[in-house]
């Protein structure tokens, strides 16, 4: 019977008043939001702003509340080896799901280029598309003139792009060190490289935020000019809001580290972290060649 | 499926000295909302599909009150136009998938030895969201200027230029949907992976839990890809984006690229976990293994692979290069090969077996029958230059709805039947079973084989009036529908029943030649099963 010898105790959690929560939560989220953006489009008052703060503010006490039970039944040792597994898998796929949300906008920034808008100005067979809809369209990428006569600038790679491209870059070192940190144990090491990987973060978000001003104000680069505008602000934008999440995800890391937790055999939420940190660096670097670049 | 099913004497089912250590069930509402039990929410889940299957039922039943006779007569086309919407969404999203997932947990967790899924506080998060998402996307009806009325496919400009303004809520509500759906794959496969009973090696696995596995990374891998194509809907509508408006350099087409490339692997999603339901149930009235359980296997991961290559047989119409016809023409035939093998080995299996035809095994050869005339219309849309003339017809109704409804739902009938007495530990009542069975069976060949022949004729989907020449066909189609909706309600009653615990108790096994871990624990399965994980030899 060798086999109930290394047999563990998977640990099934007694009911939880979280997960109703967080439906709750996410019913405000989408009520209000749905509302939300009606009102906003039309410059009415409404209540859906205040019902999507709600479901937000729900939502965050959910994640504290849940994620506060998960880590006093980690730190009392009720946790076993195949659990951590479960863990480290149900991350794994969930990043998968997020590479194939990034996949759906850029598969519409590849059709775009490749095939709606060299077919508006007349290739393959479409020499009539161009003829009858919009004859003075010639098709070009970026596209800083649209079929409907949208005027634009393209945004370079250089300059600040590039700059935030390495920020990004560095910052998944910075977090692989603090990972070496915690899996030797080196708690100075965790700090000193936990804490410069979330300035880069905040920096590069800083710069985000300037380069969107920029591109506003100067660059006449709006949400509304047309494809072109439309993934950049779409990619960028969503990227952003991982980059958002992932900080915030580091920032909690580095207030548990200063409460002593993470020790080199148990420190999951870590791992999880700079998992998500890692991927939405790579997201950046596909970005940064096919948006920028490209 | 080798060793589980062939051995049950040497397999540990460790339970049984165990249980007196837990305490059952929590008592009250409570139990259900609180809830971190696979068994408990698998029975939401499949309340819950029931449920829905009920209301999009009636949706169908006011299409068809419509369409009995030509004409405009019961509703305006804007509402017609809500209910066959709606009837989609809620048949796709709240009754099929969640039906499936609710099967999934019960029965995976059960049948690879498993103590419960392996996230359980997640999974009752998964299932929650969904009677929220609905509730948003049913009221929605009742707001001014109705609700989503540009078909479940939500094909821009329809749902962009021409939509009214709760499709923001039909957005956000299909968004929680989605994250509802990838956290409830993500813990199927994640107890697919990590939760297995010592012994039980991937290629033992039963063939639910293998179909179940490949669904759920298909569901992780299109989910979000939805989520994307509604995001450029409400962005393109609200916020002034063109990603499917021409004028500004995006493209019509590409919505019905980025949905279809979702919505190909998600029409297997509904299948899959059919065709695992079939393999366990036809083997036990054969009372013979399953022929060719490797080749199943490979057949339900090829399925799965080819259909991320075949979404575009959605739009033959839609003017692609003839090249890319060509391609999508021939590998959507290739999937009727993997198909193929399945109905073949479900047929050898049954193949000079000892076959008894208790009511699981009713629905599943109507399944395997019916299905197939489903797959065989499939196989004809495939053909580029055919479509052409069946593209928006009703042979498309015919063939979806031959897949889904005596496909998908009657798989989803056997299996509750076929499990049932499992879970409440009582026979159910047989003779309304029969009722139901034969009852819809007659019904649903009345509601939906004449849409072949209107469909060929030419008569238009999702239109709320049509030609005098297809009168008598819809009169008969209505008939079959009314019957077919009317007899479920048998169902319904057969199920209070059973959940009553009326019946005649059941022994472990319940059927003579059913083999497995699930038939191993006692009936009805107690509320925590496999504490210490049994060893598959």
């Amino acid at each position: 019977m060798e086999h109930t010898e290394k047999y563990e105790k998977y640990y099934v959690p007694a009911q939880s008043v979280w997960p109703i929560v967080g439906a709750l939560a996410l019913f405000l989220i989408a009520v209000g939001a749905g509302n939300y953006v009606v009102e906003v489009t039309r410059g009415e008052s409404g209540f859906g702003g205040y019902v999507l703060a709600t479901g937000l503010f729900i939502l965050f006490v959910m994640v504290f509340g849940w994620f506060k039970d998960q880590i006093h039944e980690s730190m009392s040792g009720m946790y076993s080896a195949q659990l951590g597994r479960s863990y480290r898998q149900g991350m794994a796929w969930f990043i998968f799901s997020e590479v194939m949300f990034f996949a759906g906008f850029f598969g519409a920034l590849f059709y775009a280029r490749v095939i709606a808008i060299p077919w508006l100005g007349g290739a393959s067979n479409n020499a009539m598309t161009n003829e009858v809809l919009w004859p003075s369209f010639e098709a070009m990428w970026p596209l800083v003139s649209t079929p409907g006569g949208i005027q634009t600038t393209a945004m370079g790679w250089y300059g600040l792009p590039l700059a935030n491209t390495i920020i990004l870059l560095v910052s998944s070192v910075t977090l692989h060190f603090a990972h070496v940190g915690v899996e030797q144990n080196k708690r100075g090491q965790i700090k000193a490289w936990l804490g410069i990987t979330i300035l880069l973060g905040l920096v590069f978000l800083v710069l985000q935020g300037y380069e969107y001003y920029h591109a506003y104000t100067d660059l006449g680069l709006t949400l509304q000019s047309g494809i072109y505008g439309n993934t950049f602000f779409l990619l960028t934008g969503f990227h952003g809001m991982h980059v958002t999440l992932g900080t915030i995800i580091l920032i909690v890391l580095f207030l548990r580290v200063f409460k002593g937790h993470f020790t080199p055999d148990n420190h999951f939420a870590f791992q999880a972290g700079s998992w998500y940190w890692h991927f939405v660096d790579v997201v950046w670097l596909m970005l940064f060649f096919f948006v920028y670049i490209l | 499926m080798a060793t589980v099913t062939n051995t049950p004497a040497d397999t540990h089912t460790a339970d049984h000295g165990h249980d007196d250590h837990h305490h059952g069930a929590p008592k009250g509402i409570l139990r259900w909302v609180l809830t971190t039990n696979h068994k408990d929410i698998g029975t939401l889940y499949l309340w819950f599909a029931f449920i829905m299957f009920l209301v999009g039922g009636a949706m169908a039943m006011v299409i068809r009150a419509e369409l009995f006779q030509p004409g405009l007569q019961i509703v305006d086309p804007n509402f017609f136009n809500q209910m066959t919407t709606v009837h989609g969404l809620i048949m796709v999203f709240g009754a099929v998938m969640p039906a499936f997932t609710g099967l999934a947990n019960w029965l995976v967790p059960m049948m690879i030895g498993a103590p419960d899924m392996a996230l359980p506080r997640m999974n009752n998060w998964s299932f929650w969201i969904l009677p929220f998402a609905f509730l948003i996307l049913l009221s929605s009806l009742f707001l001014e200027g109705g609700g989503p009325n540009f078909g479940w496919t939500f094909y821009a400009p329809l749902s962009t230029t021409y939509s009214g303004d709760s499709t923001a809520l039909f957005v956000f509500s299909v968004h929680i949907m989605g994250i509802s759906s990838i956290m409830g794959a993500i813990n199927v496969i994640v107890t697919i992976l990590n939760m297995r009973a010592p012994g039980m090696t991937l290629m033992k696995m039963p063939m639910f839990v293998w179909t179940w596995l490949i669904t759920a990374f298909l569901l992780i891998a299109v989910m979000p890809v939805l989520a994307a194509a509604v995001t450029m809907v409400l962005t393109d509508k609200f916020f002034g984006t063109s990603f499917f408006d021409a004028a500004g350099g995006g493209d019509p087409v590409m919505f019905q690229h980025i949905f279809w490339f979702f919505g190909h692997p998600e029409v297997y999603i509904m299948i899959l976990p059919a065709f695992g339901i079939i393999s366990q149930i036809v083997p036990t009235f054969s009372r013979k293994k399953l022929f060719g359980y490797a080749s199943m296997v490979y057949a339900t991961a090829s399925i799965a692979l080819l259909s991320f290559i075949v979404w575009a047989h959605h739009m033959f119409t839609t003017g692609m290069p003839v090249g890319a016809e060509m391609f999508f023409m021939f590998a959507t035939m290739l999937i009727s090969v993997p198909t193929g093998v399945k109905v073949f080995n479900w047929v050898a299996t049954m193949w000079r077996g000892s076959l008894t035809f208790e009511i699981p095994m009713m629905f599943a050869i109507a399944f395997i029958v019916l299905f197939t005339i489903g797959g065989l219309s499939g196989l004809m849309l495939a053909i580029t230059p055919v479509d052409f003339q069946y593209h928006d017809t009703y042979f498309v109704v015919a063939h979806f709805h031959y897949v889904l409804v005596t496909g998908a739902v009657f798989s989803i009938m056997a299996a509750v039947y076929y499990w049932l007495p499992k879970w409440t530990g009582k026979m159910f009542d047989v003779t309304l079973a029969k009722w139901h069975f034969w009852c819809s069976l007659i019904s649903v060949n009345v509601l939906f084989f004449p849409m072949h022949f209107v469909g060929l004729a030419g008569m238009p989907r999702r239109i709320p009036d049509y030609a005098l020449q297809f009168a008598d066909f819809n009169k008969w189609i209505s008939i079959g529908g009314f019957a077919f909706g009317l007899s479920q309600l048998i169902f319904l009653v057969l199920i209070v029943k059973a959940c009553r615990k009326q019946g005649e108790p059941v022994t472990d096994q319940v059927w003579e030649g059913a083999e497995g871990l699930e038939w191993e624990i006692p009936s009805p399965a107690p509320y925590h099963t496999f504490d210490t994980p049994p060893v598959v030899k």
